[in-house]
């Protein structure tokens, strides 16, 4: 039984960057319609940028945990101004075919300056000794990324649901015309957006550094699990999302109790079960047929 | 009729080409530029001909490239055999992945095949017994019934032969009544639909031929590699074939050859300068076609000749903005409402 629940509690702590990094795309996808698959690689600089602030400046993971995501939007909104702006209007394939030549770019570059090998990032003291958590100790870095990732996903559904940023956000994501016509100007949304879900990604990133192997192939990995998780909650739901990424977490360490041999390949088989059942995700609209 | 003498011209030209690559360049670059070019044509089959942007076919050239090799390495059988043997198997595993693939449009078309090579990926990585794991499948022989064929030189002639037939199957298929409703179904599908095609059975049968090719590509790297490797099914060939295809031009067919011969020959150039992150400049060149040279380099070529100026695919996909065709509603923008 304590097995069963600690095994519970693994799955819902990777399922946490599952969650971080779909949420993220899909508050960008609903936004600009724009498949990110550079969020990979936003995830990947946040670890990084965690670790140079660490070992070069010998800044703490708290400030990190601070400041990494807030230069990740910076250079979220720069890249969306500099690049995927100009491709706003055509296919968004151009911009899926764009956002894979800048993740290569930014993979080869760190992979460049830091090797292959991975880095090694102390989780911080605080959090450095396990918890009791009645059936089983656990971990308190673990303990304290459910919550926080928790936190970060619950902030921005109450964002997107409960503000009058997120009222604004939703109309341009759904009706575009109709919110210009009210006079809200949407084009000036677009750039925060991506940037927000940019720091998203970089959150998570900061967040896997402890636990996670840091090295520039990390980010490239997960986002093609990330994209399954998408597949399945349905891209652009918010909800969706957040409940893919914690269930997929979930199912996969379960599956890694009692079916080792199929943990890897379980999230693939229920991307294959949901488009068998219902092709637009279990919380996205239907697409119409076409 | 002018113009027909044109292009039988432009055919024998590339054939002299092709018989003539070996002496133009490093041999072994002659053959990796055949192959890789019938990938990235399987591709722009889908992409440029049916309007699906498959972001996974590093699983089927993978899959065949380890199918060849087992065949090769088990029963000792002539390298044509063991290369359509395992085309076969890649087609044979499209069928389910089309089937549920298909099912999809768009952007989520290529999402969901990258998902599902990534599957393909761990299952390789996983069945160590049969693919060697990361040590791959190695030795693959190339026999042909005793010829040598060691010297890459000579195993180029030796495959050229299945590649020129890998690229006519995908010439018949754009020229054939079958090819017209895929470019029916490319500019509108539910118009396509009201005509009564069933939209579905023909992506995905253009889906399983696409991927038999690129198994015939990948079948005949392995042999003349002598091994397959994880890298084959791994998610950056794919990429690869994807940047081959938009360098060359999206739904040119020849744009692809060309764009495969420039990026085998700039990777080569890469590698042998000693210069660790091609992904820098492969991920550079990317951005750049797309955002500046959408149709690449055949696309553009062919704007230059008047008589060459139909070229579907790239004036649709430049066109296609939200609202752009008022006939038709962009599935696009249906999809991105209803996410």
């Amino acid at each position: 039984m304590a097995n069963f629940v600690q095994q519970c509690f693994n799955g819902l702590v990777s399922g946490a960057f599952l969650a971080l990094l779909a949420l993220g795309l899909s508050v960008i996808f609903g936004m600009l319609g724009v498949v990110n698959f550079a969020h990979g690689a936003f995830y990947m600089l946040g670890a990084f940028g965690a670790y140079v602030l660490l070992t070069n400046a010998g800044v703490n993971f708290w400030l990190a945990l601070a400041a990494v995501p807030v230069a990740l939007a910076v250079f979220g909104c720069l890249l969306e101004r500099a690049f995927i702006h100009r491709l706003a209007a055509l296919d968004p394939l151009y911009n899926f075919l764009l956002t894979f030549g800048i993740a290569l770019v930014l993979q080869d570059l760190v992979k460049r300056e830091y090797g292959v090998t991975s880095r090694p990032y102390p989780p911080p003291a605080e959090l450095n000794h396990p918890i009791d958590l009645g059936l089983f100790n656990y971990p308190g870095y673990q303990v304290f990324v459910l919550a926080a990732s928790a936190a970060a996903c619950a902030a921005v559904w109450y964002l997107l649901t409960r503000t009058r940023v997120g009222v604004v956000v939703r109309a341009a994501t759904e009706r575009p015309e109709l919110t210009r016509a009210l006079g809200i100007n949407v084009g000036a949304w677009v750039t925060p957006v991506f940037g927000f879900g940019a720091g998203l990604a970089g959150l998570a990133g900061v967040l896997a550094a402890p636990m996670r192997a840091v090295n520039p192939l990390m980010g490239a990995d997960l986002i093609i699990t990330v994209f399954a998780v998408v597949v399945i909650g349905g891209l652009g739901s918010i909800v969706g999302s957040v409940v893919a990424g914690f269930g997929i977490g979930v199912a996969t360490a379960l599956c890694n109790l009692y079916v080792p041999a199929l943990s890897q390949t379980l999230v693939f088989v229920f991307m294959a079960a949901v488009l068998l059942w219902r092709p637009a995700g279990l919380f996205g609209r239907e697409e119409a047929r076409v | 009729m002018r113009g027909h003498g044109m292009k039988r011209w432009g055919i024998l030209l590339g054939l002299v080409v092709a018989l003539a690559l070996p002496w133009l360049v490093y041999p072994p670059i002659a053959l990796d530029i055949a192959v890789w070019a019938l990938l990235a044509i399987s591709v722009d089959l889908l992409l440029g001909f049916t309007g699906l942007l498959s972001f996974g076919h590093a699983a089927f050239w993978g899959t065949a490239a380890y199918a060849t090799g087992l065949v090769a390495l088990h029963t000792g059988a002539p390298f044509p055999v063991a290369v359509i043997a395992g085309a076969v198997t890649a087609g044979l595993l499209a069928a389910p992945i089309g089937y549920l693939s298909v099912k999809r449009t768009g952007i989520y078309f290529a999402m969901v095949t990258l998902a599902f090579a990534q599957m393909v990926y761990f299952i390789a990585n996983q069945w160590r017994s049969l693919t060697g794991g990361e040590n791959g499948l190695q030795g693959i022989p190339r026999d042909l019934f005793g010829v040598d064929l060691s010297d890459p030189f000579y195993f180029y002639y030796a495959a050229l032969p299945l590649v020129l037939l890998g690229v006519f199957a995908a010439w018949r298929i754009v020229r054939s009544p079958f090819g017209r409703v895929l470019v029916a179904i490319r500019d509108n599908p539910a118009r396509a639909r009201a005509l009564g095609y069933p939209v579905e059975r023909y992506k995905l049968l253009v889906f399983v031929l696409s991927a038999t090719l690129a198994g015939l590509a990948g079948g005949l790297h392995a042999v003349g590699h002598g091994f397959a490797s994880m890298d084959d099914v791994h998610w950056t060939t794919s990429g690869q074939a994807v940047l081959m295809v938009v360098l060359g031009g999206i739904g040119t067919l020849w744009g692809s050859v060309i764009g495969a011969a420039l990026v085998v020959q700039l990777e080569d150039v890469l590698a042998t300068a000693g210069f660790d992150g091609t992904g820098i400049v492969t991920g550079a060149v990317f951005v750049l076609v797309v955002l500046l040279f959408r149709r690449g380099i055949w696309g553009t070529a062919a704007m230059w000749l008047p008589r060459a100026r139909r070229l579907p695919a790239l004036s649709r996909l430049a066109r296609r903005g939200p609202g752009a065709t008022p006939s038709a509603p962009a599935p696009e923008a249906l999809v991105k409402k209803g996410a």
